[in-house]
């Protein structure tokens, strides 16, 4: 059996849950076992993650539940059905849960895999290190395994059909951690999620040159980030900081303007699948990393681009 | 105050990674190793400004390595950490790594211990949350600002497209992510004290592992890329559309 802990902030299902799901789905068969979902909470729509490979998707009631208490509730739901593996999302509450999740069942851990385990030869899963510069196929030797997932790793696939959801009794402890307020920046889709990102460095100059960059990514329907200084000049906010210091994303598409492509950026995003470098300097190492580039000013050239998408939309 | 701060040795962010024995095992040759930049720039540095904020008490660094990490537990003892413990032996896992701290910390009586929000070679994110259960203590990852009042702390994190405010009284767990404190270069002062201050090293207790690295991969070089004439944007509109298939 195989247990996914669908990860649903505010009582929405998230992307990364549902690629957890298809990814514990397509194990389990690859196993020869089943697999089912849990989630913590009131959840709209939590059936639906049959569709997305789930035999069987548990609840348990609870709201506003602190780290300790979700780590111990997927630990004991995994025990209860004897799950030999449990999948996770890659998030920040992935990371505060997966070492005590492990800790509890006594299981191996392997944190942010990007592809499905090879078990010709034992359990062998594939996850970037060095910040995006290798990976590393590791071998998980205990019984029960706990597996991270990153986000984008594997396409979502429509695997089966809505199930009903079953109610699980779990004792939880007070919570220690108390949530006080969550200040969450207006619409967009959160970075980690996104499939496209347009983003931008010391290049535009100023905060106040953002719409060029902004209008670019409304035509795409693209999520923003940013080079490290442009965050610690608080030209845009830190969230938005992708790099070794900051978050790893992989999108399908990443488009660089004004961002000279240093080491320590180019490991956050060199996993997307498309990269898009717009400089005016012909020898900036941002276009050694990518697929696609275009040597102009970028106070010309994207307006230009936004142009063009807005007219292969139309 | 009596804090703990975990601190790992890794390889500069500039190195050049590559592999040995049959792609087996991480090449060190001509490799410069730092302190983790999260464990250094915002676990240590946080833990200095809230033993300074009461006005007593002590910050100890805890490594788990070989006697070459020395290096960059004296640079931890030069920012102003007042001790330092190693566990003399080699770092195989998260798990192994996460029940050497517990060990050593459980009977210590820390209000707090640190640590950064992951190493920036494994990229685990792991050992934190680990030693917390080993501990039996609440937990806060990825804390990029902290307020503390009396016996409780206020701490935002960092959470998908926002910040979370949450409280938590001591003793607890924290991992430490850009904002939580600025960088501290160590003075001439701190380098000849760090010299003098204590640096113990205790033996390692058994655990077994349960996990291996088999194989390292570098990914393929890109091939070169594909230059677009600047006036000619519909172009690469079609190339990202009918090519690469992303939009
Ligand atoms: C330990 C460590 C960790 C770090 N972590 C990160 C990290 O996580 N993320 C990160 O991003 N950085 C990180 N850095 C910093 C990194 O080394 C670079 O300094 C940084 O990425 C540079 O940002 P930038 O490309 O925006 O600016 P710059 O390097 O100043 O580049 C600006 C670019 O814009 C181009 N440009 C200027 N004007 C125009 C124009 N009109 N049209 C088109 N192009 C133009 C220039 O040619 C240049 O290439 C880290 C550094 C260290 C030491
Ligand atoms: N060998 C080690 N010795 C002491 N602390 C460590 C060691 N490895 C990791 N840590 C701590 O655990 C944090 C997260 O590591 P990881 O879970 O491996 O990404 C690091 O930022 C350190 O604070």
């Amino acid at each position: 059996m195989i247990l996914i802990y669908a990860e649903s902030p505010d009582g929405q299902l998230k992307k990364v849950a549902l690629e957890a799901v298809t990814y514990g789905a397509k194990l389990a068969s690859a196993m020869g076992t089943t697999c089912a979902a849990l989630t913590i909470g009131t959840v709209a729509d939590a059936g639906s993650l049959g569709k997305y490979g789930a035999g069987k998707v548990y609840n348990i009631a609870g709201e506003d539940v602190d780290n300790q208490n979700i780590a111990k509730a997927v630990a004991d739901v995994a025990e209860k059905i004897g799950a030999e593996v449990v999948v996770m999302p890659f998030t920040s509450t992935g990371k505060s849960i997966q070492g005590r999740v492990a800790a509890i069942l006594n299981a191996g851990v392997v944190s942010g895999v990007s592809a499905l385990p090879d078990l010709s030869n034992g359990f062998v899963v594939r996850k970037p290190v060095f910040s995006g510069k290798a990976f590393a196929d590791t071998k998980i030797t205990s019984e029960k395994k706990v597996l991270s997932l990153m986000g984008n790793a594997i396409p979502l696939e429509e695997l089966g059909a809505a199930v009903d959801v079953e109610t699980i009794d779990i004792d939880l402890a007070p919570c220690k951690v108390k949530r006080l307020s969550v200040e969450k920046q207006a619409g967009g889709i959160p970075l980690p999620e996104a499939e496209l990102v347009v983003s931008g460095g010391r290049g535009l100059k100023g905060p106040e040159n953002w719409n060029v960059l902004l209008e670019l990514a409304e035509a795409l329907g693209a999520s923003t980030a940013c080079s490290r200084p442009v965050a610690d000049m608080d030209w845009r906010p830190h969230h938005e900081h992708v790099g070794q210091t900051g978050i790893a994303i992989r999108p399908n598409l990443y488009i660089a303007m004004g961002i000279s492509g240093a080491i320590q950026h180019l490991a956050g995003v060199n996993n997307s699948k498309t990269i898009v470098v717009i400089n005016k300097d012909p020898e900036a190492p941002f276009f050694k990393a990518a697929d696609y580039g275009v040597v102009g000013d970028l106070f010309e050239v994207v307006p230009k681009l936004t142009e063009a998408v807005k007219r292969l939309k139309a | 105050m009596k804090l703990l701060v975990c601190i790992s040795q890794t390889p500069d962010t500039t190195a050049n990674i590559s592999f040995k024995d049959n792609n087996t095992a991480f090449n060190p040759d001509g490799v410069q190793f730092i302190m983790n930049p999260y464990d250094e720039w915002y676990a240590l540095v946080r833990a200095l400004e809230l033993k300074e904020a009461v006005g007593q008490g002590t910050v100890t660094i805890l490594n788990v390595g070989p006697a070459t990490n020395d290096v960059v537990i004296r640079k931890g003892l030069a920012i102003g950490a007042d001790d330092a413990v190693r566990i003399d032996t080699e770092a195989t896992s998260a798990n192994y790594v996460a029940k050497q701290i517990a060990e050593y910390a459980k009977d210590k009586g820390y209000d707090a211990i640190f640590f950064g929000k992951e190493t920036i070679d494994f990229n685990g994110a792991i050992v934190p949350s680990m030693v917390a259960e080993y501990l039996d203590l609440p937990f806060v990852s990825l804390a990029q600002h902290m307020d503390v009042n009396g016996n409780t702390a206020t701490l935002k994190r960092d959470i998908e497209g926002g910040v979370e405010v949450l409280s938590v009284d001591f003793p607890f767990v924290l991992s430490a992510a850009k904002g939580l404190a600025e960088q501290r270069i160590p003075n001439m002062k701190g380098i000849m004290m760090s010299r003098r201050k204590p640096l113990n090293v205790v033996a390692a207790v058994d655990v077994p592992n349960t996990v291996e690295v088999v194989h390292f991969e570098t990914p393929p070089a890109k091939s070169a890329v594909k230059l677009i004439d600047p006036d000619n944007m519909d172009e690469l509109v079609n190339l990202l559309h009918n090519e690469a298939k992303v939009i």
